[in-house]
């Protein structure tokens, strides 16, 4: 029993990290004008436009000014961002909100691209390593001759000048 | 001319398929030495021949679609589907890709001038470019064969003839998109050349790197032209999308961004190649990658996979491109796994802090860039098929995963060339940050007290901490760079007795490569400097009787009239505005919305005044179906003219690292 629960305190740590993140880049405005600039920014367009819904400028747009309207409604109802953005999302659901929420199957959206950076980072940072610390055993039974680190120290300084045709 | 046109598709194909086949029956043949009756030299020329007839072929086929448009010939289904008797000549070329068939038949057309040239320069290495000339030979009957059989761009209408066709897509009737997509599909299709030949070199254990100094100039060309596509599709969705903005994350963006990634991560990771023998198998794996994404890209674009603004040209041949990819993929693997040896690499890094460690870093980061942009846009499929719920990935989405991995890639532009090879010493480092640290701290100090703060109203605002960062290390990434360049031009000057310029420019001949890359990056600070503009972008929007205002930033907005016009292309509706700053009128503006006559679409055009500092850009809207009165949308969007001047920069840059070094006379006498 102990394992679920866990599992379900992690799960909920992570998720209640990610939608602070989340909410730390993208939500935050106080006054209503900025709010209603960045919530419409946070929606889509509904028409099959593909696009922001505060940046749906074709003429005619079905959805686009229903859909603004209904956001400063909402707004001027004194609802919260969060609650706004439910509020669409169960009258439109999820494609009406420009970027995935931070719960279930939706928080991979947001942790894999930092999960593959950090292990690609964290691997290559440990093969540099194990590749320098060969080296340098591999330097230290050469350095006992002077003639090779007097050689090693002359090619070190010109291949240090740049002008062989690369960086 | 439909006839002429299918029958050169097909003898092209013909002549496509003879040259893979008798190409690779006689490369086969000088690999094995086995006897036979004919010369393997002699079918490996008549495989080279049939190449550049194929050219002649697909040119002819090419010639007769273009003829067929300028000729109205409506019994084209192609042309009656993009094109109208009213379209302007200039226009009329852009129906060649406006839609599916024609944009294929260009990739073809593209690839047999690629081909072209690359089988008259044979004589460079014979048999490297015989393994080249087959294995494009290979895709261009795939092309080919898609162009004969699954999308004939000559199929004829059924029925009586239309008089006059549909017109083409108002969105493609402005000027750059008569430069946008073959720029576009320059780039795309030439990174078929290097993938050629790192594939052939591969197949044949091509001994030593010279392969990679054949195709510099083959990888850096198609680089300029992909980069010159790309920003020239921004300028268009700026001028022409009317949302005021240059980049919206959409799928079909994104195609073409990937394969950039990995081709600039393969421009900076060859250079390990050449010089340290290291990254081997990564190099051959970044080609084959950036030709990959460049058929996702295609695939993408075609079969409708996901939602884009971009999709005009959809169809099913979705099938045809994911059987090819699945093909070459194989093909890659195969011949890796067989040639693996000789891609050994022969050093190994030495230091995490050194040149080679952030050459390695920076393509570690390039391609963690192209990962979270796959990502991104194949989420919604992914999160569709496994929770049944299909997701949308905006620009909210993107800007938070996308942008701090940018603005690391960024750093390590400036922190790469201060890096000497192999390692490096604490002295030296100080030596060398401290002058683009400290411009980066003071332009920190100078943009928290401009007002750029990343905390507003109390809550934290993402875009100007982004905004603060993108400027901060722009500077100090430019102090690198100029310090680099002042540096060798002082050494340059005391020698020669000139001021600290020519010493530069002398520098930069004597290794165009390292300073042509150098201008390459202060290209791309400058383009960062435009981008992180957008944080501070300002908009408003009003219905304008005759002589009401509206004032954004400096600037009053003064309507003086609004008309209407038309011509047999489209009606127009615009309204004239008179600009005043400080109360002095300083020019007019004329934003436009056209209603095109034979498909009934509407198009914006954006008056956009450009200065330094920011674009005015004013949208109309539309008219006030119950007043009548126009709707004005202005937007002041600041420092959006650097990045077109980055642009200017980094093609000025690519081409100076496309001329040859000029060596030193005293080195020239030694030899």
């Amino acid at each position: 029993m102990a394992t679920p629960l866990r599992f379900m305190f992690w799960r909920r740590a992570v998720e209640a990290g990610a939608l602070a993140v989340v909410l730390c880049f993208s939500l935050g405005a106080t006054d209503a004008g900025t709010r209603y600039n960045t919530l419409n920014h946070h929606l889509m367009c509904t028409c099959g436009c593909a696009e922001i819904l505060g940046e749906c400028n074709h003429v005619g747009c079905p959805n686009s000014t229903g859909e603004l309207r209904e956001l400063r409604a909402a707004i001027e109802d004194g609802k919260n961002d969060q609650q706004i953005l439910d509020i669409f999302q169960a009258k439109y659901g999820a494609v009406v909100l420009a970027a995935p929420t931070a719960k279930g199957f939706d928080l991979v959206a947001w942790i894999a691209p930092f999960a593959v950076f950090a292990a690609a980072m964290l691997g290559t940072v440990l093969l540099v390593r194990r590749w320098s610390v060969s080296n340098t055993q591999l330097a230290a039974a050469e350095n006992d001759d002077p003639a090779v680190a007097k050689l090693r120290e002359k090619i070190r300084r010109e291949t240090d000048t740049g002008n062989d045709g690369g960086y | 001319m439909a006839t002429f046109g299918s029958l050169s598709l097909l003898i092209a194909l013909a002549l496509a398929a003879y040259n893979l086949l008798a190409g690779a029956f006689a490369l086969r043949l000088l690999a094995t030495g086995q006897p036979a009756r004919i010369s393997p030299e002699r079918l490996a020329e008549t495989a080279r021949r049939a190449g550049i007839a194929g050219f002649a072929a697909v040119t002819a086929a090419a010639f007769a679609l273009v003829w067929s448009v300028f000729a109205n010939d409506f019994s084209i289904t192609y042309i009656m589907e993009h094109s109208n008797r009213a379209l302007p000549g200039a226009y009329k070329f852009s129906a060649l890709w406006s839609g599916q068939e024609g944009s294929l038949l260009l990739w073809a057309w593209l690839l047999g001038i690629y081909g072209f040239v690359l089988r008259l320069r044979h004589k460079t290495d014979v048999r490297l470019y015989a393994y080249a000339g087959a294995i494009l030979a290979g895709i261009q009957v795939f092309f080919l064969a898609v162009l004969n059989f699954a999308a004939p761009p000559f199929a004829l209408m059924k029925g009586a003839i239309p008089e006059d066709g549909n017109g083409l897509n108002p969105l493609l009737q402005y000027p750059e998109m008569v430069i946008h997509p073959p720029m576009l599909y320059l780039g795309y299709v030439g990174f078929s050349v290097p993938f050629a030949f790192a594939l052939g070199a591969l197949m044949m254990r091509y001994p030593g790197e010279k392969w990679i100094k054949i195709t510099r100039v083959w990888t850096l060309v198609t680089w300029l032209f992909l980069t010159c596509g790309i920003f020239l599709g921004m300028h268009w969705a700026y001028a022409v999308l009317g949302w005021g903005g240059y980049w919206g994350w959409d799928p079909v963006e994104n195609a073409s961004f990937m394969p950039w990634l990995t081709g600039t991560a393969f421009l900076h990771s060859v250079m390990m190649q050449e010089k340290k023998g290291m990254m081997k198998s990564w190099n051959v794996w970044l080609i084959f990658s950036t030709f990959l994404l460049t058929l996702l890209g295609t695939l993408l674009t075609r079969a409708g996979l996901v939602s884009s603004v971009h999709a005009f040209a959809q169809s099913s041949i979705g099938t045809w491109f994911v059987a090819f990819m699945v093909i070459v993929l194989a093909v890659c693997i195969f011949t890796y796994i067989l040639q693996r040896k000789h891609l050994k690499t022969e050093h190994h890094l030495e230091s995490l802090v050194s040149r080679e460690s952030s050459f390695l870093f920076n393509n570690l980061v390039l391609l963690t860039a192209c990962f979270v942009i796959l990502w991104g846009t194949l989420f919604p499929i992914l999160s569709e098929y496994v929770v049944g719920n299909k997701v949308t990935m905006g620009a909210p989405w993107y800007n938070a995963v996308a942008v701090p991995i940018g603005i690391f890639l960024l750093f390590l532009t400036g922190v790469g060339p201060l890096l000497p090879w192999r390692s490096t010493s604490m002295r030296a480092i100080k030596r060398n940050f401290v002058a683009p640290v400290i411009a980066l701290w003071v332009m920190a100090i100078v943009c928290l007290l401009a007002g750029d703060r990343p905390w507003k109203d109390g809550a934290f605002d993402a875009g100007n901490f982004y905004a603060l960062v993108a400027f901060a290390v722009s500077a100090g990434v430019f102090t690198a760079i100029v310090m680099e360049f002042m540096r060798g031009a002082a050494v340059i000057s005391k020698q020669t007795g000139r001021n600290l310029l020519v010493g530069a420019w002398l520098l930069t001949r004597r290794n165009t490569r390292r300073y042509g890359g150098y201008i390459i990056h202060i290209g791309v600070v400058i383009v960062v400097i435009g981008l992180a503009g957008a944080a501070f972008n300002r908009t408003t929007e009003s219905e304008m009787a005759l002589h009401d205002k509206m004032t954004i930033g400096p600037y009053t907005l003064e309507q003086v009239g609004a008309t209407q016009d038309t011509n047999p292309n489209y009606d127009s509706q615009y309204a004239l505005l008179d600009v005043s700053k400080n109360g002095k009128k300083e020019f007019q503006m004329a934003p436009e919305k056209r209603v095109y006559t034979v498909s009934m679409q509407p198009q914006t055009m954006v008056a956009i005044h450009s200065v330094p500092s920011w674009d005015l850009y004013v949208v109309y809207e539309g008219s006030n179906p119950d007043t009548g009165q126009p709707i004005i949308k202005a937007f002041l969007n600041p420092l959006v003219g650097w990045i077109w001047a980055g642009l200017v920069i980094l093609v000025f840059g690519t081409l100076i690292a496309l001329v040859p070094s000029q060596q030193p006379a005293a080195q020239k006498g030694g030899q």
